[in-house]
């Protein structure tokens, strides 16, 4: 395999890893260290690595311990840390998926092999997870043999009732059993969110180094690291090695450099006493040197290492294998909220008390010998599936030799003057600790954060031992009274790219879009956001400014005829005997009284009497309510008012259904108006002011209420989804000018009508502005009144609403500008709308201030510049409404003619769903069905939502009550072998144990979920966020 | 990530749910004190360990419930 580092072509092999193809090629410095700039190599084969960091592609820093090799890989030196390159091309496509199991293990290696086994044969559903490409663990480094043959050999054989993820780290432990991973795949990482039943901890431990001076040079490296790129890999990492055995597997290393054909010139152990020769093997025996300690190093100009001393003794060498003894990887434990203890005969912090549903196997809680690790693997894999132990269960036999306890040793003092280095990544030496301690510090967490130690990207898996031992040492204190610092996810490095998975780009958050979008699109509109919304802001001719566009559509809404997508209103269904009492606790004017047919406009406030929302509410039945909220408030007002009703008065017969997305609207606006709705919908041609009519709009089922936001004679038409687009067009066509939300917020502020959330902030009661006249005093309570009287609520001097006029009538002040009274009142307020009006030839604004009258100056203040304003009453055009019924028809249109085209929310998908589905998996649109919501009584058919809740289909008749959906959802149908595994990829819920349709979330939408077969679902998706889900789903038709 | 037992639809990720508070406060009705009602409106209790809260299955089927949750261990069981 052909690679390059620092632009030098090389060769690798296949199964290497980038720093065993760099040691392979006798690549000894592999970058340099962040703080002092010293030379630094290889230091561990895994995910600990604290030197060898690279820049690979797009990825600024990378350990090349962790990198697998390919053909072609590129790699850069680092100075200790990495740099963003934002012009880096990212062919990466990332994504999550959501698992569910009864037991999860962490770790492949012999532990986690066996708890795997166990868990599987006792039955239960098992997922295991393992960061290497391979199973097997450290069985893939040693040269251990379990039943006579290879360890790799017994992993292999191993038939796992599991799904098996390699190449895959667990790198959070979360809440309940909430497991986070990192799954490096071909085309990018899938972050996986694992909710299990009971979690195997079988995460192994990782070898700790020693602090001693000169213990950074390129040549100084792990033992176990040493001895994994020479069993595994093949690959020497010098040739002449002294190794610092202060734990027996100092020996085992030693025994296997030799065999690779490094020559050990000493083994030096600061015990007294070592093991016998026949474990270690005749050729290293003579080598060993007992009772000593390494004391420094020596390098050539390089930096790199040359020779190892031990006291007055200097052993020339180009390879120190450091065996310093063993931590418990007891990350993922810690962060599972686990307590740590101290043991005294390992000398490393093991797990102690669980706060999960979890236990831990194997190295991890410091059971290290092979076949030790198996029996724990079993025993934990079995009490995790709920059983006892299977007898037929065999622990194979090992050639392992007995460990003796490690040197309690993190520190030697040399003589030389070179620095001893306790973390590697970030440059910290003993001095430094040294420096931390002499100024009073005795936390390792304050040690931590001013010495940085443990702070890099490797987050201190060799360092952290040394660190407390070190500062025990420091202190005369036992490391188990030092403690460790908090292990916090991630484990290892995650990209922000991983993190976001699908949802970036057009998919970072979804995009909602209205039955008539492509139309808006293909006549240029440019849109605003409007909660999700996309929502035309106004519609340039060619070559046009937004200014002149505004003031082009007001123009027409003034003097002819103009047309808004009003679609994105919020439609709330309300039906059932209590339907007008509740409406009366909810709003602070009445309903109950309201007659059939008519219209009125309502507000609503918060337990603490502020404005919450507000809108038209229509009575279409005795017992039947059409509420309309604001675009950006409509779930969280259908949130509230279920709220009330099931806490507060559950005894109300009353209950909500939205239809935001089942009718598409069009308000027509102008004085002409009656002639686009003669020919439109003639049965509305009659229609008074605040009234509502059921009738047919262009031959179709329609709804129209004559209600106005601009003072003007408006109506608003309503057809089905399906049939909106069609609406649109032909409204056009009959000359209205399409108008978007900016001119729409020009002519209503002209009327001065506040906007919830522009005039408003949460802060503002409705007689701030100014609507008493909306506050019911005959009602004896609704949410909200009786803060109306609070101290606070009811005093004088509060910022109410205004009006303003510039003295400049061409200066549109600042949205947001500061008021302040001159000479020196201070700030009184701030103005809240600000625009340009055609109607009266000037700017204009309202605004929120206090203790002003009609007349005062101010001055509004904004951003460097400031306008002198006179305040005035905050309504500037037609107050006396006279304007409201337009003109009469000058001559009677004809009833528009022609069929009123209809089309489904994912129309325009079809041919991308058809081209995106294949033999595993296929998606498509299922036809058009009626759909009906119904409440109370079981119809006994169609899908369960909820408690008393059904979704009804099909070509059936719908009883009276039932609430007409059939616009609000579509339905997309995804079948064959591979759909579970799409749907995987963004719904959270276990779709093994679906017990039936279920309303659940799928990538960033709500969405119901009905499996209709083992490899066919249904899912109901909302009309507006079936663009959004049909790119999602065609992304993830593409991932397989 | 909670795992939050819905019973309608049980156990589903926290994601699914928005978070209501305090459970059992009821809106007073009649007469009542700025002080009484001030306490309605923005007291609540926060305390170390047991807490009874509510939760409204948004995602799912807009059940609105109590559960007891640990607030130091995260701990969360059916309400008694």
């Amino acid at each position: 395999m052909r690679f390059t580092f620092d632009g030098r072509p090389l060769l690798g092999e296949p199964g290497d890893t980038l720093a065993a193809a760099l040691l392979r090629n006798g690549v000894r410095v592999v970058g340099r260290s962040v703080r002092l700039g010293r030379p630094r190599g290889v230091f561990s084969a895994g995910p600990e690595e604290p030197n060898a960091l690279v820049r690979v592609g797009a990825d600024p820093m990378l350990a090349a311990t962790t990198v697998e090799l390919y053909d072609g890989l590129e790699a850069w030196s680092l100075r200790g840390k990495g740099r963003v390159d934002p012009d880096a091309v990212d062919g990466r496509r990332c994504d999550k998926g959501y698992l569910h199991c009864d037991v999860l293990v962490v770790g492949g290696g012999p532990a986690g092999l066996a708890a795997t086994l166990a868990a599987g044969r006792a039955g239960a559903r098992v997922i295991l997870v393992d960061d290497q490409p391979v199973l097997g663990g450290d069985l893939l480094n040693s040269r251990l043999r379990l039943d006579g043959a290879p360890g790799c050999d017994w992993a292999d054989g191993l038939s796992l009732q599991a799904r098996v993820l390699t190449r895959t780290t667990a790198v959070g432990y979360y809440d309940h059993n909430y497991v986070v991973a990192v799954e490096r795949r071909a085309r990018g990482e899938r972050l996986w969110h694992i909710r299990a039943r009971r979690v195997v901890l079988a995460t192994g431990a990782h070898e700790r180094s020693v602090a001693f001076p000169g213990n950074d040079r390129p040549g100084v490296m792990l033992a176990s690291a040493a001895r994994a790129y020479a069993n595994r890999y093949g690959v020497a990492a010098g040739r002449r090695a002294v190794v610092f055995a202060c734990a027996d597997s100092g020996y085992e290393a030693a025994r296997d450099l030799a065999a690779a054909g490094v020559e050990v010139v000493a083994i030096v152990d600061p015990r007294n006493g070592g093991p016998q020769a026949a474990v270690i093997g005749a050729v290293v025996a003579g080598a060993v040197v007992t009772g000593a300690v390494v004391t420094g190093t020596t390098g050539d100009a390089d930096g790199v290492l040359t020779g190892v001393q031990v006291g007055d003794r200097h052993f020339p060498a180009d390879l120190l294998a450091v065996a310093g003894g063993w931590n418990p990887a007891v990350h993922l434990f810690s962060q599972s909220q686990g307590r740590l203890r101290y043991d005294e005969d390992l000398r490393a912090f093991v797990p102690g008390t669980s706060a999960q549903a979890e236990r831990s196997a194997g190295a991890c809680r410091g059971v290290y010998g092979t076949r030790e690790a198996i029996a724990d693997g079993y025993a934990a894999g079995a009490e995790a599936a709920g059983r006892d132990a299977d007898p037929g269960l065999r622990v194979p036999e090992c050639d392992e030799g007995p460990q003796r306890p490690p040197a309690a040793l993190w520190w030697v003092e040399g003589t030389s003057q070179e620095e001893s280095f306790v973390d590697l990544q970030r440059d910290v030496t003993v001095a430094d600790l040294a420096r931390a301690t002499g100024t009073g510090m005795r936390s390792v967490e304050h040690v931590k954060r001013y010495t940085t130690a443990g702070t890099g990207a490797d987050q201190g898996k060799t360092s952290g031992a040394a660190v407390v031992g070190v500062m025990s040492a420091l202190l005369g204190a036992e490391p188990g009274q030092v403690g460790t610092t908090t292990f916090r996810p991630p484990y290892t490095p995650v990209s922000f790219a991983t993190l976001a998975g699908r949802d970036r780009g057009a998919l970072s958050d979804p995009v909602r879009t209205t039955a008539m979008h492509d139309a808006h699109v293909a006549r240029g509109a440019v849109f605003e956001d409007v909660g999700q919304w996309k929502r035309p802001w106004y519609f340039p001719l060619d070559g046009e400014t937004m200014e002149a566009a505004v003031l082009r559509e007001c123009r027409a809404a003034r003097t002819a005829v103009a047309a808004m997508d009003a679609s994105t209103l919020g439609k709330i269904d309300v039906r059932g005997a209590d339907a007008g009492a509740f409406l009366d606790r909810i709003y602070t004017n009445m309903y109950s009284t309201l007659a059939v047919g008519a219209c009125r406009y309502g507000l609503m406030c918060t337990a603490d009497g502020m404005v919450f929302d507000d809108g038209t509410t229509t009575r279409l039945g005795e017992e039947h309510f059409l509420m309309t909220t604001t675009t950006g408030n409509a779930a969280a007002v259908l949130d509230w008012l279920e709220e009330w009703r099931q806490t507060e008065w559950p005894d109300l017969d009353v209950s909500f259904t939205s239809v935001t997305d089942h009718w598409a609207t069009v308000a027509v606006v102008g004085p002409r108006a009656r002639e686009v709705i003669a020919a439109v919908v003639p049965g509305a041609l009659d229609l008074a002011f605040m009234r509502y009519a059921s009738t047919p709009v262009l031959g179709v089922e329609g709804r129209v209420f004559r209600i106005s936001f601009s003072g003007e004679l408006a109506y608003e038409v309503n057809v089905p989804w399906r049939y909106g687009r069609a609406l649109w067009e032909t409204v056009l066509e009959l000359g209205a000018v399409p108008y978007g939300t900016e001119t729409m917020h020009v002519l209503r502020a002209e009327k001065g009508f506040a906007i919830v959330g522009q005039e408003t902030d949460g802060t503002v009661t409705p007689h701030d502005l100014g609507m008493s006249w909306i506050v019911s005093k005959r009602k004896p309570d609704f949410v909200g009144r009786r803060s109306h009287s609070r101290p606070d609520t009811a005093r004088p001097g509060r910022k109410r609403l205004v009006g303003l006029l510039p003295d400049d009538p061409a200066a549109v002040v600042e949205e947001g500008a500061q008021l302040v009274a001159e000479p020196a009142g201070g700030m009184v307020g701030h103005v809240t709308s600000s625009y340009a009006s055609v109607a009266l030839g000037r700017a204009f604004g309202l605004a929120l201030a206090a203790n002003v009258e009609a007349g005062d100056r101010l001055t509004a203040v904004s951003g460097g510049s400031s306008h002198g304003v006179t305040v005035v009453a905050p309504v500037f055009y037609d107050p006396e409404n006279a304007r409201r019924d337009g003109e009469p028809l000058a001559f009677r249109p004809e009833p528009h003619r022609g069929e009123c085209r209809s089309e489904s929310p994912a129309a325009a998908f079809a041919g991308r769903f058809a081209a995106a589905s294949g033999p595993r998996a296929r998606l498509r649109e299922v036809p058009f069905e009626p759909m009906w919501e119904v409440r109370g009584t079981d119809p006994g058919t169609g899908l369960r939502l909820g408690p008393s809740w059904w979704l009804v289909s099909g070509n059936i008749t719908p009883q009276p009550d039932w609430v007409d959906v059939s616009g609000q959802r579509t339905i997309l149908e995804l079948s064959g072998p591979d759909a579970t595994e799409v749907l995987i990829t963004g719904c959270p819920v276990d779709l093994d144990t679906l017990p039936g349709p279920t309303q659940t979330l799928l990538g960033r939408t709500s969405v119901i979920l009905e499996r209709r077969e083992r490899d066919t679902y249904r899912i109901y998706v909302r009309s507006s966020f079936t663009r959004y889900l049909a790119e999602w789903l065609v992304d993830a038709l593409d991932a397989l | 990530m909670l795992l939050i037992d819905c019973p309608h639809c049980g156990p589903r990720d926290e994601t699914e749910f928005r978070y209501g508070g305090q459970a059992g406060i009821s809106c007073p009705t009649g007469d009542v004190s700025d002080e009484e009602w001030a306490a309605y409106v923005f007291m609540r209790d926060n305390p170390k360990g047991w807490f009874r809260e509510r939760w409204f299955h948004v995602h799912g089927c807009r059940t609105w419930f109590d559960v007891e949750r640990h607030t130091v261990t995260h701990e969360v069981r059916k309400a008694r």
